[in-house]
């Protein structure tokens, strides 16, 4: 638990976050520091530098504008589970965030070290795909947004140059989507989670978007369960149907000692019914 | 006649802890907090393999870096550290502080680093590079018994530690004699059987503070002052001063505050005989803090006993005999107390029931992992789960009420004293009015109301019941190896202040409140001019320590008894100063006065003041007013109780949430019935945590799965139910004050009652017993396969 030692700037601007990035040897973005730090402890990750960006102006908070919800990357996990724009506007995104972790966590962690870390069973993912969340990321070049759905490549892994940052989340207001989640009861991370969206008009789901958490390298959207739901009537058999195809096809399901990859199968299917009988109350 | 605020008698009521402000604003002293000029920091390597030969160490890189004071491997370190004591008379193999030529599991030190900051010395420990020639891992303990299986200690034939250990009816007291016709008589007439193996799994003790020492050697006086985080300084002298070749005169152990030991820390650890022993070498104070990732490999694990249980009985639920076959996993070495613990657990067979006849074997297995010692129960909550587990599933098998099977087999309240068949004698108990009261608590029949309209809406709910007996207020002297007595001195100071030194090492127990309670009525004075210390020799003149629910029982006890010397020459001062017969005074309000005569009188600070500077001194009488005491009890106490469970499985998940906890406790007479619950709370959330969501889990090459707190879980608020304690007050005859314990109670029936309403919730499945933790996946599978 004794990290490599390593020197530490905090970063007045993104501008100079990113050039901070690019000074050489191996710098390391510190916000929540709630991933990185257990990572250095454990000698996993020995970055030279830590750039603080917890304090830059800006970076932080989640506003309206335009219709769409913008969160700050170094907004935190509490600060999204309490905010009552959220509750309002995009209620599900809010319950994600409230079931990270613990308390302590939630206090320090934030959503834009949560994506860039992607922990396979990170919360985040799953609702942002759903939500069809779109990540703002500046590097040198200059700005760039990319959809969840695409953000995230595998272990570890996302649609992140060395050089960029993510700046912030940005949603369209959605009330008719939910969260469920299996904890795993020492980390409570997501042993599966799935984040679920409907959209309705006349009795009809005009669309439907669902994210899955936990179960593989990263997180992935479930095709095969939206394309079960789109178009349908919405109804007990819809969504019972849509949620029986949860999962089918997948072949690289993690199996650890908390949960078999039989058993994370079987989970898919009843937290996406989960996930979507939520929604489908909220649409 | 000055007038006194009237003093409201404490002893029985609920004063909030006095240690707890200086505690929650970080004002506390921890060892990590004690710096000297000078000092130095060591690392441990460790290795990474659980069973191997060590082939070569490279460390030079480590000692090319600058601020490395030195490295040593194990070998160095032998050559003037001898290896580990124990404190058992049981057959040990040798072990070595640091590992020559084998480890045996994965965490156990290699070598060590001396360096001037933390970070350097951990650095060059990761410089050091070891090679290994790989041997079989021995994991499972039933393996490590049979056939030709890979030997981890040359001396101990297919790894036996110990036994097998016959006990029980039959049985001579030194195991020379075993006649089994009453256990097989047992057997021949009983009507049904019921037989289980069960394991109780292995668990990481995981106190809030890790362990950690300094140890300053000073080597022109010849002494050595060592601060561990550790429940009992006074044992930890004695082993420090055995160790290093100097007198216990020379050494002094202080105990900071300490934060959380819940048994891990009454064993001396080979880090701290390194840290003593390099201080003394290399004559410069030394520092060592255990990390949260070390914690896990190399402070002591918890139980990780196998039971194979037969439960002999009538149709009607009279039991008539228990077999139960134990196999306890020890891990690789014997530490201080280690093999002593699955003893308790023969020892509390006997449960609280008048059972004819038993008979219980006990073999002890080394296998490569981190050693097994006391932790919070210590045996007795394995006992406990064994034999509450099979009476459960008797009662399901005949379907009898739980309560109802208990009670037919209860040890009657006018047989008290009770000698059991294992050896121990209880010392007093009403287990019907504990189960009356938890049935009444819980209102046992509205929850099975409960329980089966809940079914009848499809969901999976179950009841558990579990009695429990333990044995704590751990003494005399013939049931503990280093003395089973405690130590106190008091001292009223000049200005009628009192200042108490006790034997016992709280750190939680929340004993500077309740010994600062007796204090304030035994005289009669405020509860603030009370001071309580403890945790040093160099103040506490002699001592035991803190450990199997003992602190308030005997460490109370001595201190009542030393309190009691002190005012009985108060008196005597008193007495010459009031011209009056010391018999006819009374100790009221700060203030000593002749009975019926409140005005003839003088405060309590002006009669300490006299004692001190007595002119004239009544003859007969020394100045001053201190004195000491050692009680030593006649027996161990054996508090007991009734936990009541209902939990809730999710159908689709296969997640256990447990509705309510019920918790009914005898542990005598209370002090402070706030501390007590506080206790039960504490002892609940690991008798919890264990049936629940805490296991200790191996691969099969002897690495730890379970590593951090990521994998392992500490249990939190949320995981539990607000908790329904109850009471019955019986008091034990071996201590003055009428108390028994209660620091460990709440391990012990929370977790058999548990595991039971989760067998009761999948009783539609067919299931007989699941063990521990309760995994939602096994549980899930369970559901699945009544199913399929």
């Amino acid at each position: 638990m004794i990290p490599t030692s390593f020197d530490y700037a905090r970063a007045t601007s993104l501008d100079d976050a990113i050039a901070k990035l690019g000074a050489g040897g191996s710098a390391k973005l510190l916000a929540g520091g709630h991933s990185l730090i257990p990572l250095m402890k454990l000698r996993l990750s020995e970055p030279t530098t830590l750039i603080d960006i917890a304090r830059i102006p800006g970076l932080s908070g989640i506003t309206e504008k335009d219709g769409k919800i913008q969160i700050g990357a170094a907004t935190t996990h509490h600060a999204v589970a309490t905010s009552s724009l959220l509750a309002d506007k995009c209620p599900a995104l809010a319950e994600t965030a409230a079931t990270i972790g613990d308390p302590q966590v939630r206090n320090r962690g934030t959503i834009g070290g949560s994506l860039a870390h992607a922990d396979p069973a990170a919360d985040y993912p799953a609702i942002l795909v759903a939500l069809d969340a779109e990540i703002h990321i500046k590097g040198k070049g200059g700005w760039r947004a990319v959809k969840a759905s695409d953000f995230f490549q595998g272990l570890f892994t996302v649609d992140l140059q060395p050089e960029e940052i993510i700046a912030g989340v940005q949603v369209k207001p959605q009330k008719g989507a939910a969260y469920a989640k299996l904890h795993q009861r020492a980390s409570h991370f997501a042993i599966v989670g799935v984040g679920a969206s409907l959209e309705v008009s006349g009795g009809t789901i005009s669309a439907a978007r669902v994210g899955l958490t936990g179960a593989s390298t990263h997180a992935i959207r479930l095709a095969a369960v939206e394309a079960a739901l789109a178009g349908k009537p919405l109804s007990d058999a819809t969504i019972a149907a849509a949620a029986a195809v949860a999962g089918d096809g997948l072949d690289d399901l993690n199996s650890d000692i908390h949960a078999s990859a039989d058993y994370r199968r079987q989970m898919i299917k009843v937290f996406t019914k989960r996930a979507l009988d939520v929604a489908r109350a909220r649409a | 006649m000055a007038t006194s605020p009237v003093l409201p008698k404490l002893v029985g009521s609920r004063v909030k802890r006095r240690e707890d402000p200086r505690l929650i604003q970080g004002k506390g002293t921890y060892v990590d907090d004690v710096k000297i000029v000078g000092m130095q920091h060591l690392a441990f390597k460790r290795s990474d393999v659980a069973h191997g030969r060590i082939v070569s160490i490279d460390t030079t890189a480590a000692e090319a870096m600058e601020g490395v004071e030195a490295v040593f491997t194990g070998k160095q370190i032998a050559e003037f550290v001898k290896p580990m004591p124990i404190g058992t008379p049981f057959p040990s193999p040798e072990h070595r502080v640091v590992a020559v030529d084998v480890v045996r599991f994965a965490g156990e030190p290699v070598a060590v680093v001396v360096a001037k900051d933390r970070y350097l010395a951990r650095d060059a420990a990761d410089a050091i590079t070891v090679q290994y020639d790989t041997l079989p891992a021995v994991v499972d303990p039933e393996a490590a018994l049979a056939g030709k299986p890979t030997v981890i200690h040359e001396k101990f034939a297919n790894n036996v530690a110990i036994g097998p250990i016959p006990g029980g009816t039959g049985v001579a007291p030194d195991g020379s004699k075993v006649d089994d016709s009453a256990i097989d008589a047992a057997f021949k007439n009983a009507e049904i059987v019921i037989s289980q193996r069960m394991m109780n799994q292995r668990l990481a003790p995981s106190a809030m503070e890790p362990r950690g020492v300094v140890a300053h050697y000073e080597a022109g006086k010849g002494t050595m002052t060592i601060w561990s985080s550790t429940q009992n300084p006074h044992i930890l002298r004695t082993f420090i001063a055995m160790m290093n070749g100097m007198g216990e005169n020379e050494v002094r152990a202080i105990a900071p505050e300490v934060g959380g030991g819940f048994g891990a820390k009454i064993n001396i650890y080979a880090e701290e005989y390194v840290v003593a022993g390099l201080s003394k070498r290399l004559e410069m104070p030394l520092k060592w803090i255990e990390d949260r990732s070390e914690a896990f490999v190399a402070t002591i694990h918890g139980r990780d006993i196998l039971g194979y249980v037969d439960l002999a009985a009538k149709r009607d639920g009279t039991v008539l005999g228990l077999k139960l076959r134990l196999i306890a996993d020890i891990g690789a070495y014997n530490m201080l107390l280690t093999a002593a613990i699955p003893t308790l657990t023969m020892l509390m067979a006997n449960a609280t029931y008048a059972f004819p006849a038993i008979r219980v074997t006990l073999t002890e297995v080394f296998t490569n992992k981190t050693p097994t010692d006391a932790y919070r129960g210590a045996g007795r909550p394995e006992a406990t789960y064994f034999v509450e587990r099979a009476m459960d599933m008797l009662a399901k098998e005949l379907e009898m009420d739980p309560a109802d099977l208990r009670r037919k087999n209860f040890i009657p309240k006018d047989q008290f004293p009770f000698q059991t068949h294992m050896g121990a004698v209880y010392d007093s108990g009403d287990y019907e009015k504990a189960l009356d009261k938890a049935l009444e608590t819980a209102n046992w029949a509205q929850m099975k109301k409960d329980r089966d309209k809940a079914r009848a809406e499809g969901r999976l709910v179950g009841l558990g019941l579990s009695m429990y007996v333990e044995v704590c207020g751990i003494g005399p002297s013939a049931s503990l190896p280093t003395g089973g007595w405690e130590h106190a001195q008091v001292t009223i100071e000049r200005d009628g202040r009192i200042t108490a030194m006790t034997g016992a090492s709280p750190h939680g127990q929340g004993n500077e409140t309740t010994f600062a309670q007796m204090l304030a009525d035994q005289f009669s004075v405020p509860f603030e001019h009370i001071t309580i210390l403890h945790g040093d020799t160099g103040v506490v003149k002699q001592g035991i320590g803190t450990f199997g629910s003992r602190s308030q029982a005997v460490g109370g006890a001595a201190l009542h008894m030393a309190g009691g010397k002190v005012k009985s020459k108060m008196a005597k001062f008193a007495a010459a100063l009031l011209e009056a017969h010391e018999d006819d005074l009374v100790f009221e309000n700060g203030r000593i006065s002749v009975k019926g005569a409140p005005a003839k009188g003088k405060s309590f600070a002006e009669v300490a003041s006299y004692a001190y500077i007595p002119v004239p001194l009544p003859p007969g009488l020394e100045p001053g007013l201190s004195d000491e005491a050692f009680f030593e009890p006649s027996n161990n106490t054996y508090p007991f109780g009734c936990h009541i469970s209902m939990l809730e499985i999710d159908r689709q998940t296969g997640e256990p949430t447990l509705l309510r906890l019920v918790a009914v406790d005898d542990a005598g007479n209370l002090i402070n019935p706030l501390i007590v619950e506080g206790q039960i709370h504490g002892g609940l959330a690991q008798g919890i945590g264990q049936a629940m969501i805490e296991e200790v889990v191996y691969n099969e090459d002897g690495q730890l799965l379970t590593g951090s707190f990521m994998d392992y879980a500490m249990p939190r608020a949320i995981d539990f139910p607000r908790f329904e304690l109850e009471k019955t007050v019986t008091p034990t005859p071996v201590n003055p004050l009428g108390a028994k314990g209660c620091g460990e109670a709440g391990t012990l029936g929370s977790t058999p009652s548990i595991v039971s309403a989760a067998v009761d919730a999948l009783s539609e499945f067919g299931v007989k017993h699941i063990d521990m933790m309760l995994r939602p996946e096994k549980l899930w599978r369970i559901i699945q396969g009544g199913q399929a």
